[in-house]
């Protein structure tokens, strides 16, 4: 099987988030960066998937230098190799304009993504990058087995779960609960060193949207405490003074 | 001027109404209902478009809420979702109607089909749309972005623009128009089914998490899955949906469905109400938009209580069981 699993690189669950220049950034200053974990799920998948079945994992990764510390961690998961495309991820259509300018003439098999990145929360690039290449999409998998030239879906749905077939080639996005994500081993970084990292330039396209700018949520006020002995209390509260009930 | 903005008089909406087993969700309505106001602001017009087997009767109600047309496109095969068949159907009736902006409710359907959308259409797109466009200067629209600690400010440059807007965020509002329903052609074939539903297990009766209005949460300070009545009987009481924390989901105590946070789900209900949660800034990030926040936890320094609105200190099993009996007097009386 020859597999692509997308990886983002994006800030740690434990950021505080703070924007500069005059709330247009969003400030990098002592972040520190990790893949995605949905992009973990996908990359720990794709390799089960062809320590059964044989094939490659290709990692690709649309960013600038500062992301290869998180490709290189990609490969030491166990990736066979890697391709990083030259640009800043602007949105997510560029992303996946620029996925599907690489991957349409590589034949691959399946085309993992990540149910969204942690830090933009799009959870568009698998709809986009398949419709860009004109193949069947399943988002937010539980599960994913392959049969052939058939994949057997599991999903998310409002509300329950479905399950689906669908043919090869496929994009899907990893929900959690797809696989329990593997940590890179002494051996899988001495490795990652040695294996290929290509750096592709951009295509050229227009872009999209444009970022105009952030805004932090305005704090709460102080708490209002209710006693324990009037906890029975609340109800009445959020009905009659927070109306909310 | 209008057209400087990327807008042309007369401009058509295009919304998509969801439909599960020839129903419309209460996503469907607030979807025409955003379009029906933005058409009011922009001098435009809205057309519904449904995939799907839906009696004339139930189209009837999307005029209710401002559709100018309904546009149903009968096929058996699309009265179940599906992603790129669905993205054909709604870009061949963007095509026919001209619609300059296509509005889709951001339910796991609508993430799997508005990117389809946008693409097919070259359209920018915005996902997880919390605000009306604001046309001073471009087509901007607001986001939640880093898990709900932030918003963001997009501009959407393209003549076509796909809003996915996030449910539960807008009110449906009735805007009562002549009822003009019309059959179109899907223009399918079997080969473009190229994925199947096998099967689909819905808990039905429970509310979806995203969509609820009131969310009752747990988490380690429940001490364990034999004590969830705590967090059920409430939500019973109170119609409300039931989450979980990040620790809960993980020791397996709750479905991973209930996890709310920075790396499960980010919700916007008018209340949620935490047990036993500590307010983690992981958690926080998935809850902090809720209207009305309610803590509840023996800590005293949980940081929770910097986040909500409604705190009560003190041992869950005490707390609890008073303000189940308090919720079925309401709900009784």
């Amino acid at each position: 099987m020859k597999i692509l699993v997308c990886v983002s690189n994006v800030p740690d669950t434990t950021t505080k988030v703070i924007f500069t220049e005059n709330n247009t950034q969003f400030n990098t200053a002592g972040v520190q960066f990790i893949i995605n974990p949905y992009d973990e799920l996908s990359l720990t998948r794709g390799l089960e998937l062809t320590e059964k079945l044989g094939g490659t994992v290709t990692t690709i990764t649309v960013g600038l230098a500062d992301t290869e510390a998180s490709i290189r961690k990609a490969l030491a998961i166990g990736a066979t190799d890697a391709v990083r495309i030259n640009a800043a991820p602007t949105d997510a259509y560029f992303v996946a304009e620029q996925i599907a300018a690489y991957a349409k003439d590589q034949n691959f098999d399946l085309i993992f993504t990540g149910r969204e990145s942690i830090d933009y929360n799009g959870g568009q690039v698998c709809g986009l990058l398949a419709e860009m290449l004109g193949l069947p999409s399943v988002n937010v998998i539980t599960s994913i087995e392959i049969d052939g030239t058939t994949a057997n879906v599991e999903r998310d749905i409002d509300g329950g779960r479905e399950k689906l077939t669908a043919s090869l080639p496929l994009v899907v996005s990893a929900q959690k609960e797809l696989t329990e994500p593997r940590i890179p081993n002494m051996r899988g970084i001495m490795a990652a060193r040695t294996k290929p990292l290509t750096v592709v330039e951009p295509i050229a396209i227009e872009t999209t949207s444009a970022s105009v700018g952030f805004e932090l949520p305005a704090s709460k006020g102080s708490v209002k405490l209710i006693s324990v002995e009037d906890a029975g209390s609340l109800i009445g509260i959020l009905h009659n003074e927070a109306k909310i009930i | 001027m209008l057209a400087a903005r990327g807008l042309t008089k007369n401009m058509n909406i295009l919304v998509f109404a969801e439909q599960i087993d020839g129903s419309f969700k209460k996503s469907a309505f607030e979807a025409v209902s955003y379009a029906s106001q933005v058409a009011q602001a922009h001098n435009g017009n809205v057309t519904a478009v449904v995939p799907g087997n839906v009696a004339d009767d139930k189209l009837a109600a999307l005029a209710t809420y401002g559709a100018n047309k309904i546009v149903c496109v009968k096929h058996d095969n699309l009265n179940g979702f599906n992603a790129e068949t669905y993205a054909k159907v709604i870009c061949n009736t963007a095509s026919a109607e001209g619609s300059s902006i296509v509005v889709i409710s951001n339910t796991y359907s609508g993430k799997s089909l508005a990117p389809r959308v946008a693409a097919r259409l070259k359209a920018g797109i915005a996902s997880g749309v919390i605000s009306m466009p604001n046309t001073n200067a471009g087509f901007v629209v607001r986001r939640n972005v880093f898990s709900g600690k932030a918003f963001a400010d997009v501009n959407l440059t393209t003549a076509v623009k796909v809003l996915a807007i996030t449910p539960n965020t807008f009110n449906t509002l009735e805007n009562a128009q002549a009822v003009n329903i019309v059959n179109a052609e899907a223009g399918l074939i079997d080969a473009d089914f190229t994925t199947k539903s096998v099967e689909i297990n819905r808990v039905t009766g429970k509310i979806p998490l995203t969509e609820a209005e009131i969310v009752i949460s747990g988490g380690r300070g429940l001490k364990g899955p034999e004590n969830w009545h705590l967090v059920e009987d409430l939500a019973n009481a109170l119609g409300a949906a039931t989450a979980c924390s990040k620790p809960v989901s993980d020791m397996h105590w709750r479905p991973h469905s209930e996890h709310v946070g920075q790396t499960g789900i980010t919700i916007k209900p008018n209340l949620y109400i935490a047990i036993g949660i500590s307010g983690a800034i992981q958690h926080l990030a998935g809850v902090s938009s809720s209207k009305v926040i309610v803590a509840i936890n023996k800590d005293p320094e949980a940081p929770f209580f910097k986040a909500a609105d409604y705190g009560i200190v003190g041992d869950a099993f005490e707390i609890m069981p008073k303000i189940i009996e308090a919720a079925k007097a309401f709900k009784a009386g």
